[in-house]
């Protein structure tokens, strides 16, 4: 019984942590924004850094991913997943800010004249 | 009531009521056989609703086959039409229906064809191969299947009831938005790509799970046979890269049913940001289709070498090394889209390195054959044909990867030639030379050498002729997807010669048919035991034919190529585990059932009738509670009936 | 239980927990996609409202506590099942429902809000891609309140089976998942939509 309480303290440890400081993180990051604390792209960083700490914190106090024992397929399997985003997210990103850069050199309204011009004249 | 629905849907002109009536004809005969020799129950209960993945295996093929054929058909059409174009301006087929073809044609050959026979192949391969019984997820298998064939339903249900796409096989918008393809042909692409997408995805996770839960005791990654590694590979493609595709088919869906503007070229939408993100699955998915492929040469060569694999830690290597570069490439298929130097430099160059692991694995291969004593059965055939085409597509490919030349060669039938020399030569002759040398494992006898031998060099020579001059009227400046040249062109000799070569293609394929009727039509003297070839891997230990439950015991591994080695002399045998009654999953209707909820979903959404698609999407939702309630699922197998079984299967005590 | 049902509990228990996972790994990819095109498509505001015009920080802030809460709930909830407390499990599975309600509520109030001041998915692609990944988010949270619902029925009619034991954790791994990828909404979407320039 001894054993079974032990882990069961830890890990309501565990959930009450994670849960407290995802709170915080939320409340600080929320604090940022509408207190008008930070702008720009230093605010950007920091509240993106601040989304992805509480990841963690929720990966390993929610999830449990650390009590993983081997072979640790959720580690591992959300590692590559992770790469695989980053690769897509940003290629994707960089691909399309540069392709709107050099294709896109219209306003919104003017493209909408452009295409409707090109629709009457029947394209 | 009926949405959109009405009879104006039905085909209108000859070539498409031919074909309805066709497929019609012969859905007819078989059914009309079924009813005559009294299968209807045979059919439901040894094959319809079994969730032994040996059975699905074959199902995948037999329909990935009849979609061979009607892609075949389509690829005629096209090539008649650009061969006959320009004596007359005019060819068989209207402009069009040429859109059509062309747009299904693609469509059929990589969603229907190689995705099915791929999953046919890891259904029928990967368990018997990693030493287990099942797949890891039986029900989920079952789903997949029947999702695919939903989407396969609806594929062909387009040409009796409205039209296909006409925006090729990946529907760019602005084309494939609501205002320029008003009609019902998108969104049969969208949903039939959709629901197939979904069985795909589903069965990525399966197979994976299935490998690294459900191996042998004993196989440890490292004595894995390379097919597994590459279906791994595979896989990991499938589960990470048909995600994007969802997403993707979704918003274009939305965009033409509820109105948002994803895609639109006004309101703030991007049609570029399709073009980007189908690209982003569409290139993991073709080595989805290829590296499988790669594992069957893996698997053949050795074995017709009698030479255990050159390299196995650098195949390895070089299989996960494709699998990771896969995802940093895509953009070289939209090169010319505009994104300028920099971001083409990038994807121009990670293009040209994902060459450099294939390339040591065709090296590998062909040092596995050196010193060895090879013998060409009819899979060895299509190996040396792989390797002579591969590689001139593989040079093609290092051509387009250069962003320069590719603005040059971009859209010209120059890139149509490439992608069908690595189709056709790389997916197509490995899952020939797959079938071929799986083929006794399953059926207890061989397929007919000298036929087999006659088709594969009609396929060689066909796809030369085929392609070939393709390479050069891209270089001429011979754009793709145009129903026809003009005759001052002077071009006519070369799409004709074009014509001549799928003519051979197609005799080549008639000469496989023939193939299989003979050798089912001889197969008492066609007879082999259950090691035909001299096997080094798992799946050639079991008996002809295999047990339902595969395996009756799992004795641990301990060496690569296990098989292999428990047939040298002097070998010491693992001690096997005691006998004990084994579990199969029993069978269940709940597959066919949410397929076919899936596919009237699909159907109801691209006529509009929500009420219909409302219906069924609760009903789907009900089937899937019902489904994860089951509580009765497994038939045990006793002890005496496996010791009845062995005996029967083995001739001998086991 | 035998050693040998034991075994095969343990690997069914592992091979449905991975496969689970893998699935919720390629839910990120979708989720991925819909975050991409949203970051893409938000300058589109094709002469409507900005993001800025639009969301209400302090609403996001309190859906974005509340599933934090529930997600919290649901791991008391795990813990009370593995001391197969029924009372305990039934009061947390409660709380983490009732807490999923409200936000769904939230959710759908400023959707239908949005959309009878006229600003629908209709009116620009970047209303398009909000209503699009936030809503997807919305859906996963329904389908998961759906299978909570079933789950409980299950409980009361058949008790704790290692199935439904199994499920539960499932559940719980979807629920965790929820919350994870609404961290980055609230980021992303919200902050990163009011903040000023």
């Amino acid at each position: 019984m001894t054993k079974r309480s032990d882990e069961y303290s830890r890990t309501l440890t565990k959930y009450v942590i994670g849960f407290l400081a995802s709170l915080a993180l939320t409340m600080f990051a929320y604090a940022l924004v509408s207190g008008r604390i930070l702008t720009g792209d230093s605010l950007l960083l920091v509240i993106g850094g601040l989304a992805l700490v509480q990841m963690i914190v929720q990966l390993f106090f929610f999830l449990h991913m650390a009590d993983e024992s081997r072979p640790r397929f959720r580690l591992v399997s959300f590692g590559f997943m992770l790469s695989i985003l980053v690769i897509v997210v940003a290629g994707s990103l960089w691909i399309m800010y540069h392709l709107n850069y050099n294709m896109m050199g219209m306003s919104a309204a003017e493209k909408d004249t452009y295409m409707t011009s090109q629709k009457d004249k029947g394209f | 009531m009926w949405g959109r629905l009405s009879l104006d849907a039905l085909p209108h002109d000859m070539i498409t009521i031919g074909g309805v009536v066709g497929g019609g004809l012969a859905l007819l005969a078989a059914v009309a056989a079924l009813t005559y020799f009294k299968k209807w129950r045979w059919l439901w209960t040894n094959w319809l609703t079994s969730l032994d993945p040996k059975k699905i295996g074959v199902m995948y093929l037999v329909v990935a086959t009849i979609m061979l054929l009607r892609g075949l058909a389509d690829a005629s059409m096209l090539r008649a039409q650009q061969a006959i174009f320009a004596t007359s301006d005019a060819g068989p087929i209207s402009s069009d229906m040429f859109q059509q073809v062309f747009s299904a044609h693609g469509t059929i050959m990589i969603f229907f064809v190689a995705m099915g026979a791929l999953f046919g192949l890891l259904n029928l391969i990967v368990p018997l191969q990693i030493g287990s019984r099942d797949v890891a997820f039986p029900m989920l298998n079952s789903i997949s299947f029947w999702l695919f064939v939903a989407g396969m339903v609806l594929m062909n249900v387009s040409l009796a009831v409205g039209e296909f796409s006409t925006a090729g096989w990946l529907a760019y918008p602005p084309l494939s938005g609501l205002e320029y393809s008003p009609g019902t042909g998108v969104d049969y692409w969208i949903w039939s790509l959709q629901i197939a997408g979904i069985g795909s995805l589903l069965s990525g996770i399966n197979f994976l799970i299935t490998i690294f839960t459900l191996r042998r005791p004993g196989m440890t990654l490292k004595k894995m046979p390379i097919f597994i590694w590459a279906v791994i590979g595979c896989l990991l493609l499938v589960a990470f890269a048909f995600p994007i595709l969802t997403a993707t088919l979704s918003l274009l869906s939305l965009d033409r049913t509820i109105g948002t503007h994803f895609f639109t070229s006004t309101m703030g939408g991007n049609p570029m940001m399709y073009v980007n993100l189908i690209w982003a699955w569409g290139h993991p998915e073709v080595y989805i289709l290829v590296l499988p492929a790669f594992g069957i040469f893996s698997e053949i060569v050795p074995v017709f070498s009698k030479k255990r694999l050159f390299g196995y830690t650098s195949m390895v290597v070089a299989l996960m090394a494709i699998t990771i570069l896969s995802f940093t490439v895509w953009l070289h298929h939209f090169f010319t889209m505009g994104a300028g130097a920099n971001v083409n430099a990038f994807f121009g160059i990670m293009t040209m390195v994902i060459a450099i692991p294939t390339g040591v694995k065709v090296f590998n291969w062909i040092f596995t054959m050196f010193r060895g004593r090879v013998t060409f059965a009819t899979p060895m055939l299509w190996f040396m044909g792989f390797v002579v085409t591969f590689t001139i597509g593989g040079l093609t490919g290092v051509l387009l990867a250069v962003p320069g030349i590719d603005f040059q060669v971009h859209n010209s039938l120059f890139l149509v030639a490439h992608f069908h020399n690595m189709i056709i030569g790389g997916v197509l002759f490995g899952f020939f030379a797959g079938v071929t040398y799986w083929w006794p494992k399953f059926t207890g006898f061989r397929l007919h050498e000298g036929l087999g031998k006659i088709a594969f060099w009609c396929w060689l020579i066909g796809f030369m002729l085929a392609f070939l001059p393709l390479y050069a009227l891209g270089l001429m400046g011979a754009a793709r997807r145009i129903d026809g040249y003009d005759a001052s062109l002077g071009w006519q000799e070369l799409f004709v010669v074009a014509g001549i070569g799928m003519l051979v293609i197609l005799v080549g394929v008639l000469f496989q048919v023939l193939q299989v009727a003979y050798s089912v039509w001889k197969r008492r003297e066609l007879r082999v035991g259950s090691d035909p070839w001299g096997g080094r891997t798992l799946e050639w230990s079991t008996s002809t034919p295999i047990a339902e439950y595969n395996f009756a015991q799992l004795t641990p591994v301990t060496h690569r190529d296990e098989f292999w080695e428990q047939k040298r002399p002097g070998h010491n045998k693992q001690a096997a585990p005691a006998l004990t009654s084994i579990q199969v999953p029993k069978n269940t209707s709940l597959g066919i059932v949410i397929g076919m909820l899936a596919g009237v979903i699909g159907f109801a959404i691209i006529w509009h009738i929500w009420w219909l698609a409302f219906v069924c999407l609760v009903a789907t939702i009900v089937t899937v509670i019902v489904a994860t309630l089951r509580e009765d699922t497994e038939r045990i197998i006793t002890v005496d009936e496996i010791v009845e079984t062995e005996k029967r299967l083995r001739g001998a005590t086991s | 239980m035998s050693t040998l049902a034991l075994r095969d509990l343990k690997l069914l228990n592992f091979k449905t927990n991975s496969g689970f996972w893998l699935y919720l790994m390629t839910d990120c990819i979708l989720f991925a996609s819909l975050f991409a095109t949203y970051i893409v498509l938000h300058g589109g505001t094709a002469g409507g409202p900005t993001s800025r015009d639009i969301f209400e920080l302090p609403m996001a802030l309190t859906e974005t506590i509340i599933l934090l809460t529930s997600s919290f709930t649901c791991g008391l909830a795990l813990l009370a099942l593995r001391q197969e407390n029924l009372k305990q499990l039934v009061v947390w599975l409660g709380v983490t429902y009732v807490l999923g309600i409200a936000f769904l509520t939230i959710e759908l109030t400023e959707f239908s809000s949005l959309i009878q001041a006229g600003h629908g998915w209709q009116q620009s692609a970047f209303l398009s891609a909000f209503f699009t990944l936030v809503g997807t988010h919305g859906l996963h949270i329904f389908i998961g309140l759906l299978w909570l619902f079933t789950m409980v029925i299950v409980l009361f009619k058949r008790g704790f089976t290692p199935k439904l034991k199994r499920q539960l954790g499932l559940f719980a791994l979807f629920w965790h998942f929820l919350d994870l990828v609404w961290i980055f909404i609230f980021t992303v979407v919200y902050l990163m939509g009011v903040m000023p320039s």
